[in-house]
């Protein structure tokens, strides 16, 4: 697959379309609906419980292309979290118990209001978490962020999907791999990632093809013996997460005629334990216009979250939001697959 | 039947249970315990696997254990190099029998 320098819907890529992704990966072709395998769980239908986290998607511009986002992230999307929404989530925050945000994008460094919506919601002791994709932290303009981030004790997750160029490269873009290490060792000059630091920097993997990721504990020690090994980086944990058939990825699935297969292997890995748990249960995702998603892959499919009220974080209300029941598709098989998947990797 | 080879009799394999299945158990219950984590981490081990599939031949094995790398963490370089060190002893062997025939050569010849 060659490497792309625009997203799908810029190339009027009709998969841009949520609709015709829903279409497709719904068709069941034979596999159980995802509803009737979750009730090998014990429960009968997938339920949110209480909020932990809020995931804020601060906008789909991206100074990359990864072949496997299920964004369509890129340069050319326009798509980006106002000031005033970020003023309805602080708002949001302070009218809930929910201690953790999650900043997700496309790049969220490249949001205009980045630094101000971090600096507002530490002034309200929150956790912060940001998903940062490393090769911004070394892009002109951007060379002050990663001391910014230590300064507001942010915690920074980032994919980087082997330990070496080759596979890191090909799914996110060449020369990603080298600039991605030269951040690291900014961030690690910083503190990240050094036991004691305070400054927690996370590590993500996904399988850069058709298969399933491997057991988290067993590849960070491969990562981290390589990583320090080759490179003299550290970091604290790995995250594998498994790919999502949406989006790129779903394109890619198909384009490579490996769509039936990979669905098979995800229905057959089936995990009701890591079903169980899957991240929904306690995460709410905010898009960038400020509507709600149960997580961020039903936001990149348009699923708004199923509640009469409060489907827009400006009538948040959290009595309303637990307990609402979770929209699912044949999509949800990569979270539940094998040891689980989530954006802090296995469930199970 | 086209080929004696199938891809899809891979997922045929346990329906050989049905002429000896204690058998087939006890061959399932080793081979699981044989791919656990140990001494080898479990990537160390389908290196191994893909290895010996190249030196036996066996196209389901290579299919298989070519998946088990990828989803045990190996990537191309490192199976390539499995496929090398299964080669070169292949190779090797059959060299090494070299000696055999000089041997012979020895006794046969003036």
């Amino acid at each position: 697959m060659e490497a792309r320098h625009k997203s799908m819907k810029a190339f009027g890529s009709e998969l841009a379309s949520p609709e015709v992704q829903l279409e497709i990966i719904n068709r069941r072709n034979g596999f159980p609906s995802f509803d009737e395998k979750y009730k090998e769980t014990g429960e009968e239908k997938l339920r949110a419980g209480k909020i932990e986290i809020m995931q804020v998607n601060l906008g789909k511009m991206c100074n990359q292309v990864c072949k496997h986002c299920h964004v369509d992230a890129g340069p050319d999307r326009k798509e980006i979290m106002t000031r005033e929404t970020m003023e309805l989530c602080l708002s949001a925050l302070a009218n809930s118990g929910i201690q953790t945000v999650d900043l997700t994008g496309g790049a969220p460094e490249m949001n205009p209001h980045f630094k101000w919506f971090v600096t507002e919601i530490k002034k309200m002791d929150k956790h912060i978490i940001v998903r940062s994709n490393l090769t911004i932290l070394v892009t002109n303009g951007f060379e002050d962020y990663p001391e910014f981030l230590a300064g507001n004790k942010v915690e920074i997750v980032s994919s980087l999907p082997y330990y070496k160029a080759s596979f890191t490269d090909r799914q996110r873009g060449s020369g990603v791999f080298e600039k991605s290490i030269k951040a690291m060792k900014i961030l690690n000059g910083l503190g990240y990632g050094k036991e004691n630091s305070g400054l927690i920097f996370n590590l993500v993997y996904n399988p850069v093809g058709a298969f399933l990721p491997p057991g988290q504990e067993c590849l960070e020690k491969d990562y981290k013996r390589e990583l320090a090994k080759n490179f003299g980086v550290v970091f604290n944990n790995l995250y594998t997460i498994t790919n999502m058939p949406i989006s790129r990825y779903l394109d890619y699935l198909l384009a490579s005629g490996n769509y039936e297969e990979y669905m098979q292997k995800l229905v057959n890995a089936f995990n009701p334990e890591a079903a169980r748990n899957v991240m929904c249960k306690y995460t709410l995702s905010i898009g960038w216009d400020g509507y709600l998603y149960d997580c961020d892959f039903n936001q990149m499919l348009e699923l708004k979250v199923k509640t009469g009220n409060s489907r827009h974080i400006k009538d948040f209300d959290h009595h309303i939001l637990e307990g609402r029941e979770i929209i699912t598709g044949q999509h949800c098989f990569g979270c539940t697959a094998g040891a689980g998947s989530s954006c802090g990797g296995e469930t199970a | 039947m086209d080929t004696y080879y199938d891809p899809k009799d891979l997922k045929k394999f346990s329906e050989i249970s049905e002429g000896a299945p204690e058998l087939w158990k006890k061959f399932n219950d080793w081979y699981t315990e044989v791919f656990k984590e140990g001494a080898l981490s479990e990537r160390e081990k389908s290196l191994i696997a893909l290895a010996v599939a190249h030196a036996v031949q066996c196209p389901y094995c290579i299919d298989a254990y070519t998946q088990a790398c990828l989803e045990k963490g190996a990537d191309l370089e490192q199976m390539t190099e499995a496929v090398h060190v299964a080669s070169a002893i292949r190779g090797g062997a059959s060299l090494v029998h070299g000696v055999q025939m000089k041997n012979v050569n020895q006794k046969l010849t003036m």
